[in-house]
Protein backbone atom coordinates (compact mmCIF):
# COMPACT_ATOMS: atom_id res chain seq x y z
CA UNK A 1 0.00 0.00 0.00
CA UNK A 2 2.95 2.00 0.82
CA UNK A 3 4.64 2.03 -2.15
CA UNK A 4 1.39 2.78 -4.63
CA UNK A 5 1.64 6.60 -5.65
CA UNK A 6 0.48 9.26 -3.55
CA UNK A 7 -2.45 10.75 -5.66
CA UNK A 8 -3.96 6.97 -6.37
CA UNK A 9 -5.89 7.26 -2.96
CA UNK A 10 -7.14 10.63 -4.09
CA UNK A 11 -7.73 9.87 -7.81
CA UNK A 12 -9.49 6.75 -6.57
CA UNK A 13 -11.99 8.66 -4.04
CA UNK A 14 -12.79 11.35 -7.04
CA UNK A 15 -13.97 8.86 -9.57
CA UNK A 16 -15.92 7.51 -6.95
CA UNK A 17 -17.44 10.26 -6.32
CA UNK A 18 -18.11 11.48 -10.09
CA UNK A 19 -20.65 9.27 -10.47
CA UNK A 20 -22.60 10.27 -7.41
CA UNK A 21 -22.02 13.97 -8.33
CA UNK A 22 -23.48 13.62 -11.70
CA UNK A 23 -26.35 11.69 -10.21
CA UNK A 24 -26.66 14.48 -7.92
CA UNK A 25 -26.70 17.23 -10.02
CA UNK A 26 -28.96 15.21 -12.63
CA UNK A 27 -31.59 14.44 -9.42
CA UNK A 28 -32.01 18.44 -8.46
CA UNK A 29 -32.01 19.04 -12.34
CA UNK A 30 -35.43 16.80 -12.55
CA UNK A 31 -36.73 18.19 -9.28
CA UNK A 32 -36.46 21.80 -10.26
CA UNK A 33 -38.04 20.57 -14.19
CA UNK A 34 -40.81 18.48 -12.35
CA UNK A 35 -41.93 21.12 -9.52
CA UNK A 36 -42.92 23.72 -12.11
CA UNK A 37 -45.12 20.84 -13.15
CA UNK A 38 -46.92 21.90 -9.47
CA UNK A 39 -47.44 25.68 -10.34
CA UNK A 40 -47.87 25.37 -14.03
CA UNK A 41 -44.15 26.61 -15.58
CA UNK A 42 -43.61 23.09 -16.76
CA UNK A 43 -46.09 20.66 -18.45
CA UNK A 44 -44.68 17.35 -20.08
CA UNK A 45 -47.67 17.52 -22.79
CA UNK A 46 -47.68 20.44 -23.74
CA UNK A 47 -47.19 20.45 -27.41
CA UNK A 48 -45.70 23.77 -28.43
CA UNK A 49 -47.79 25.19 -30.88
CA UNK A 50 -45.92 26.90 -34.20
CA UNK A 51 -49.07 28.57 -34.60
CA UNK A 52 -48.34 31.06 -32.72
CA UNK A 53 -47.63 34.76 -34.50
CA UNK A 54 -49.00 33.38 -37.42
CA UNK A 55 -52.10 34.47 -38.69
CA UNK A 56 -54.80 31.92 -38.88
CA UNK A 57 -55.14 29.56 -41.38
CA UNK A 58 -57.53 29.24 -44.45
CA UNK A 59 -60.90 28.31 -43.15
CA UNK A 60 -64.42 29.48 -43.60
CA UNK A 61 -66.94 27.59 -41.00
CA UNK A 62 -70.73 27.75 -41.11
CA UNK A 63 -73.50 28.47 -38.51
CA UNK A 64 -73.70 26.58 -35.13
CA UNK A 65 -76.82 27.74 -33.55
CA UNK A 66 -77.56 29.82 -31.91
CA UNK A 67 -74.71 31.61 -33.44
CA UNK A 68 -73.35 32.73 -36.95
CA UNK A 69 -70.41 31.35 -38.27
CA UNK A 70 -67.48 33.10 -39.66
CA UNK A 71 -64.16 32.64 -41.84
CA UNK A 72 -60.33 33.39 -41.39
CA UNK A 73 -61.11 36.53 -43.53
CA UNK A 74 -63.80 37.67 -40.19
CA UNK A 75 -60.52 37.39 -38.27
CA UNK A 76 -58.09 38.91 -40.29
CA UNK A 77 -60.25 41.84 -40.57
CA UNK A 78 -60.42 42.34 -36.71
CA UNK A 79 -59.55 45.84 -35.22
CA UNK A 80 -59.61 44.11 -31.74
CA UNK A 81 -58.75 41.10 -29.94
CA UNK A 82 -60.66 37.82 -29.78
CA UNK A 83 -60.88 34.65 -27.96
CA UNK A 84 -61.50 31.94 -30.19
CA UNK A 85 -62.42 28.69 -27.80
CA UNK A 86 -62.45 25.34 -29.16
CA UNK A 87 -65.34 23.40 -27.66
CA UNK A 88 -67.66 20.22 -27.46
CA UNK A 89 -70.72 19.16 -25.76
CA UNK A 90 -68.97 16.11 -24.86
CA UNK A 91 -66.03 17.75 -23.46
CA UNK A 92 -66.34 17.88 -19.45
CA UNK A 93 -63.47 20.36 -19.40
CA UNK A 94 -65.62 22.63 -21.32
CA UNK A 95 -68.46 22.26 -18.98
CA UNK A 96 -65.71 23.25 -16.36
CA UNK A 97 -64.76 26.43 -18.30
CA UNK A 98 -68.24 27.71 -19.23
CA UNK A 99 -68.42 30.08 -16.01
CA UNK A 100 -65.40 31.50 -16.36
CA UNK A 101 -65.84 32.52 -20.47
CA UNK A 102 -69.07 34.01 -19.34
CA UNK A 103 -67.14 36.33 -16.73
CA UNK A 104 -65.07 36.88 -19.40
CA UNK A 105 -67.66 37.57 -22.40
CA UNK A 106 -68.28 41.47 -21.85
CA UNK A 107 -64.39 42.52 -21.56
CA UNK A 108 -63.22 40.56 -24.25
CA UNK A 109 -65.74 38.90 -27.40
CA UNK A 110 -65.32 35.02 -27.16
CA UNK A 111 -65.94 33.68 -30.72
CA UNK A 112 -66.42 29.63 -30.39
CA UNK A 113 -66.22 26.90 -32.75
CA UNK A 114 -67.52 23.58 -31.70
CA UNK A 115 -65.83 20.58 -32.90
CA UNK A 116 -66.89 17.55 -34.07
CA UNK A 117 -70.25 17.94 -32.57
CA UNK A 118 -74.06 17.01 -33.92
CA UNK A 119 -75.58 20.43 -34.15
CA UNK A 120 -78.47 20.01 -31.83
CA UNK A 121 -76.17 18.60 -29.18
CA UNK A 122 -74.05 21.51 -29.23
CA UNK A 123 -76.98 24.00 -29.22
CA UNK A 124 -78.31 22.51 -26.34
CA UNK A 125 -74.97 22.58 -24.63
CA UNK A 126 -74.79 26.57 -25.05
CA UNK A 127 -77.95 27.25 -23.67
CA UNK A 128 -77.62 24.86 -20.69
CA UNK A 129 -74.28 27.03 -20.24
CA UNK A 130 -75.45 30.56 -21.08
CA UNK A 131 -74.03 31.48 -24.23
CA UNK A 132 -70.79 33.49 -23.74
CA UNK A 133 -70.12 33.41 -27.84
CA UNK A 134 -70.76 36.36 -29.58
CA UNK A 135 -70.47 34.42 -33.12
CA UNK A 136 -70.47 30.01 -33.41
CA UNK A 137 -69.62 28.15 -35.89
CA UNK A 138 -69.18 23.98 -36.27
CA UNK A 139 -66.14 22.34 -37.18
CA UNK A 140 -68.11 19.09 -38.28
CA UNK A 141 -65.27 17.06 -39.53
CA UNK A 142 -62.73 18.26 -37.13
CA UNK A 143 -59.92 19.22 -40.17
CA UNK A 144 -60.08 22.93 -39.34
CA UNK A 145 -58.91 22.14 -36.20
CA UNK A 146 -56.07 19.92 -37.30
CA UNK A 147 -54.71 23.16 -39.36
CA UNK A 148 -55.08 25.41 -35.96
CA UNK A 149 -53.10 22.47 -34.62
CA UNK A 150 -55.72 21.59 -32.22
CA UNK A 151 -54.76 18.18 -30.56
CA UNK A 152 -58.12 18.27 -28.29
CA UNK A 153 -60.73 20.75 -26.87
CA UNK A 154 -61.12 22.64 -25.11
CA UNK A 155 -58.22 24.93 -26.56
CA UNK A 156 -58.29 28.48 -26.64
CA UNK A 157 -56.17 31.17 -29.15
CA UNK A 158 -55.93 34.86 -28.12
CA UNK A 159 -56.47 36.07 -32.02
CA UNK A 160 -54.45 39.95 -31.95
CA UNK A 161 -55.60 42.69 -34.72
CA UNK A 162 -55.22 41.39 -38.60
CA UNK A 163 -55.52 37.76 -36.97
CA UNK A 164 -52.37 36.85 -35.41
CA UNK A 165 -52.45 34.24 -33.27
CA UNK A 166 -50.97 35.95 -29.52
CA UNK A 167 -51.32 33.10 -26.85
CA UNK A 168 -52.98 29.87 -26.95
CA UNK A 169 -53.41 27.09 -24.49
CA UNK A 170 -54.97 23.93 -24.59
CA UNK A 171 -55.91 23.87 -20.75
CA UNK A 172 -59.29 24.60 -19.65
CA UNK A 173 -59.65 28.93 -19.20
CA UNK A 174 -59.53 29.86 -15.62
CA UNK A 175 -59.75 33.21 -13.87
CA UNK A 176 -56.15 33.12 -13.10
CA UNK A 177 -55.22 32.66 -16.92
CA UNK A 178 -57.59 35.83 -17.76
CA UNK A 179 -56.32 38.33 -15.03
CA UNK A 180 -52.75 37.22 -15.45
CA UNK A 181 -52.38 36.67 -19.27
CA UNK A 182 -54.97 37.05 -21.24
CA UNK A 183 -56.39 40.53 -20.77
CA UNK A 184 -52.99 42.06 -19.53
CA UNK A 185 -52.46 40.88 -23.20
CA UNK A 186 -55.43 41.81 -25.20
CA UNK A 187 -54.90 45.06 -23.22
CA UNK A 188 -51.53 45.65 -25.25
CA UNK A 189 -52.68 44.67 -28.01
CA UNK A 190 -55.50 46.72 -28.53
CA UNK A 191 -53.40 50.27 -28.07
CA UNK B 1 -34.25 -34.87 -27.40
CA UNK B 2 -38.36 -34.59 -26.67
CA UNK B 3 -38.07 -32.28 -23.92
CA UNK B 4 -35.55 -30.12 -25.84
CA UNK B 5 -38.13 -29.81 -29.18
CA UNK B 6 -40.62 -29.27 -26.14
CA UNK B 7 -38.35 -26.26 -25.36
CA UNK B 8 -38.40 -25.06 -28.28
CA UNK B 9 -41.91 -24.85 -28.98
CA UNK B 10 -42.49 -22.92 -25.91
CA UNK B 11 -40.10 -20.51 -27.07
CA UNK B 12 -41.65 -20.00 -30.01
CA UNK B 13 -45.03 -19.53 -28.82
CA UNK B 14 -43.88 -17.16 -26.35
CA UNK B 15 -42.09 -15.18 -29.23
CA UNK B 16 -44.70 -14.79 -31.45
CA UNK B 17 -46.87 -13.90 -28.09
CA UNK B 18 -44.59 -11.34 -27.10
CA UNK B 19 -44.41 -9.34 -31.25
CA UNK B 20 -48.25 -10.58 -31.67
CA UNK B 21 -49.46 -6.91 -30.31
CA UNK B 22 -46.81 -5.33 -32.68
CA UNK B 23 -48.16 -6.88 -36.11
CA UNK B 24 -51.80 -6.09 -35.07
CA UNK B 25 -53.45 -3.72 -37.25
CA UNK B 26 -54.20 -0.43 -35.58
CA UNK B 27 -56.92 0.82 -38.76
CA UNK B 28 -60.33 0.74 -36.77
CA UNK B 29 -62.39 0.53 -40.11
CA UNK B 30 -61.19 -1.20 -43.23
CA UNK B 31 -62.93 1.30 -45.41
CA UNK B 32 -60.02 3.60 -44.10
CA UNK B 33 -57.07 1.83 -45.75
CA UNK B 34 -56.36 2.80 -49.58
CA UNK B 35 -57.29 0.74 -52.42
CA UNK B 36 -53.77 0.80 -54.05
CA UNK B 37 -51.74 -1.48 -51.54
CA UNK B 38 -48.56 0.47 -51.94
CA UNK B 39 -49.95 3.74 -51.31
CA UNK B 40 -51.80 1.89 -48.14
CA UNK B 41 -48.27 0.73 -47.00
CA UNK B 42 -46.36 4.30 -47.29
CA UNK B 43 -49.55 5.76 -45.73
CA UNK B 44 -49.00 2.96 -42.97
CA UNK B 45 -45.35 4.04 -42.82
CA UNK B 46 -45.81 7.73 -42.53
CA UNK B 47 -48.50 7.46 -39.49
CA UNK B 48 -46.10 5.39 -38.06
CA UNK B 49 -43.49 8.29 -37.98
CA UNK B 50 -46.11 10.49 -36.41
CA UNK B 51 -47.05 10.68 -32.66
CA UNK B 52 -50.90 10.88 -31.92
CA UNK B 53 -51.17 14.10 -29.63
CA UNK B 54 -54.00 12.67 -27.55
CA UNK B 55 -52.19 9.42 -26.35
CA UNK B 56 -48.59 10.78 -26.63
CA UNK B 57 -46.70 7.42 -26.93
CA UNK B 58 -48.64 6.22 -29.50
CA UNK B 59 -48.01 6.89 -33.75
CA UNK B 60 -51.27 7.82 -35.13
CA UNK B 61 -51.04 4.09 -37.07
CA UNK B 62 -51.46 2.51 -33.60
CA UNK B 63 -53.69 4.61 -31.49
CA UNK B 64 -57.65 4.35 -31.76
CA UNK B 65 -58.41 7.83 -30.35
CA UNK B 66 -60.50 10.47 -32.82
CA UNK B 67 -57.71 13.01 -33.55
CA UNK B 68 -55.71 9.69 -34.77
CA UNK B 69 -58.30 8.30 -37.03
CA UNK B 70 -58.46 11.83 -38.52
CA UNK B 71 -54.77 12.43 -38.85
CA UNK B 72 -54.51 8.67 -41.01
CA UNK B 73 -57.11 10.31 -42.90
CA UNK B 74 -55.25 13.21 -43.48
CA UNK B 75 -52.63 11.20 -44.36
CA UNK B 76 -53.70 8.84 -46.76
CA UNK B 77 -55.68 11.78 -48.35
CA UNK B 78 -52.54 12.96 -49.23
CA UNK B 79 -50.44 10.04 -50.37
CA UNK B 80 -53.15 9.72 -52.77
CA UNK B 81 -53.02 13.18 -54.06
CA UNK B 82 -49.22 12.24 -54.88
CA UNK B 83 -47.61 14.00 -52.34
CA UNK B 84 -44.11 12.85 -51.35
CA UNK B 85 -43.33 11.72 -47.51
CA UNK B 86 -41.00 14.88 -47.34
CA UNK B 87 -44.25 17.34 -47.83
CA UNK B 88 -46.66 15.48 -45.56
CA UNK B 89 -43.91 15.71 -42.83
CA UNK B 90 -43.73 19.05 -43.21
CA UNK B 91 -47.59 19.70 -43.33
CA UNK B 92 -48.22 18.02 -39.82
CA UNK B 93 -45.25 20.06 -38.08
CA UNK B 94 -46.05 23.04 -39.65
CA UNK B 95 -49.39 22.36 -37.48
CA UNK B 96 -47.92 20.75 -34.41
CA UNK B 97 -44.34 21.35 -34.29
CA UNK B 98 -41.41 18.76 -34.46
CA UNK B 99 -42.98 17.17 -31.31
CA UNK B 100 -45.58 15.35 -33.51
CA UNK B 101 -42.22 13.68 -34.96
CA UNK B 102 -41.53 10.28 -33.36
CA UNK B 103 -38.29 10.79 -34.86
CA UNK B 104 -37.23 13.90 -33.98
CA UNK B 105 -34.67 15.79 -36.91
CA UNK B 106 -31.11 16.85 -35.86
CA UNK B 107 -31.35 20.02 -34.28
CA UNK B 108 -29.48 21.97 -31.87
CA UNK B 109 -31.94 20.93 -29.16
CA UNK B 110 -31.57 17.02 -29.76
CA UNK B 111 -28.06 16.82 -30.73
CA UNK B 112 -27.10 15.90 -27.45
CA UNK B 113 -29.67 12.97 -28.00
CA UNK B 114 -28.35 11.73 -31.19
CA UNK B 115 -25.07 11.43 -30.10
CA UNK B 116 -25.13 9.95 -27.00
CA UNK B 117 -24.39 6.49 -28.00
CA UNK B 118 -21.30 7.96 -30.02
CA UNK B 119 -20.22 9.54 -26.85
CA UNK B 120 -21.28 6.82 -24.33
CA UNK B 121 -19.11 4.16 -26.62
CA UNK B 122 -16.06 6.93 -26.90
CA UNK B 123 -16.28 7.43 -23.08
CA UNK B 124 -16.43 3.52 -22.28
CA UNK B 125 -13.37 3.02 -24.90
CA UNK B 126 -11.33 5.88 -23.24
CA UNK B 127 -12.14 4.57 -19.68
CA UNK B 128 -10.95 0.79 -21.05
CA UNK B 129 -7.65 2.28 -22.65
CA UNK B 130 -6.89 4.31 -19.83
CA UNK B 131 -7.05 1.27 -17.37
CA UNK B 132 -5.46 -0.63 -19.76
CA UNK B 133 -2.39 1.27 -20.87
CA UNK B 134 -2.01 1.98 -16.80
CA UNK B 135 1.31 0.50 -15.59
CA UNK B 136 1.32 -2.32 -13.64
CA UNK B 137 2.60 -1.56 -9.60
CA UNK B 138 5.92 -3.56 -9.46
CA UNK B 139 6.40 -5.11 -6.17
CA UNK B 140 9.31 -4.07 -4.62
CA UNK B 141 12.17 -6.73 -3.63
CA UNK B 142 11.58 -8.59 -0.42
CA UNK B 143 13.52 -7.10 2.08
CA UNK B 144 15.80 -9.34 4.50
CA UNK B 145 12.77 -9.57 7.52
CA UNK B 146 10.49 -10.74 5.16
CA UNK B 147 12.92 -12.95 3.25
CA UNK B 148 13.20 -14.73 6.41
CA UNK B 149 9.72 -15.01 7.26
CA UNK B 150 8.82 -16.71 4.08
CA UNK B 151 11.33 -19.58 4.39
CA UNK B 152 10.18 -19.95 8.00
CA UNK B 153 6.52 -20.28 6.60
CA UNK B 154 7.51 -22.57 3.66
CA UNK B 155 9.26 -24.77 6.02
CA UNK B 156 6.49 -24.82 8.38
CA UNK B 157 4.08 -25.80 5.57
CA UNK B 158 6.59 -28.91 4.44
CA UNK B 159 6.85 -30.30 8.24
Amino acid sequence: MSSESPSSPTRRRLLMAAPLVVAAGAGVGFWRMLSGMSHGSFDPHDIHAPVLNRPVPDFSLPDQAPGTGFSAQDLRGLKAPVLVNYFASWCIPCVAEMPVLNGLKDRLPIWGIAYKDKPEHALGFVQRAGNPYARIAADRDGLTAIDWGVSGVPETFLIGPGGVIRWHTASPITEAMIADTILPLAGSLKS
Amino acid sequence: MKALSFRTGMMAALFCLLFAPMVAMAVDDPAEMLPDPAQEQRAEAIGAQLRCLVCQNESIEDSSADLARDLRHVVREHVAKGESDHQIMDWMVSRYGNFIRLRPPLTAGTLLLWIMPVLALCMGIGVAWWHLRRPRAVAPPLTDEERRRLSDLTRTRRE
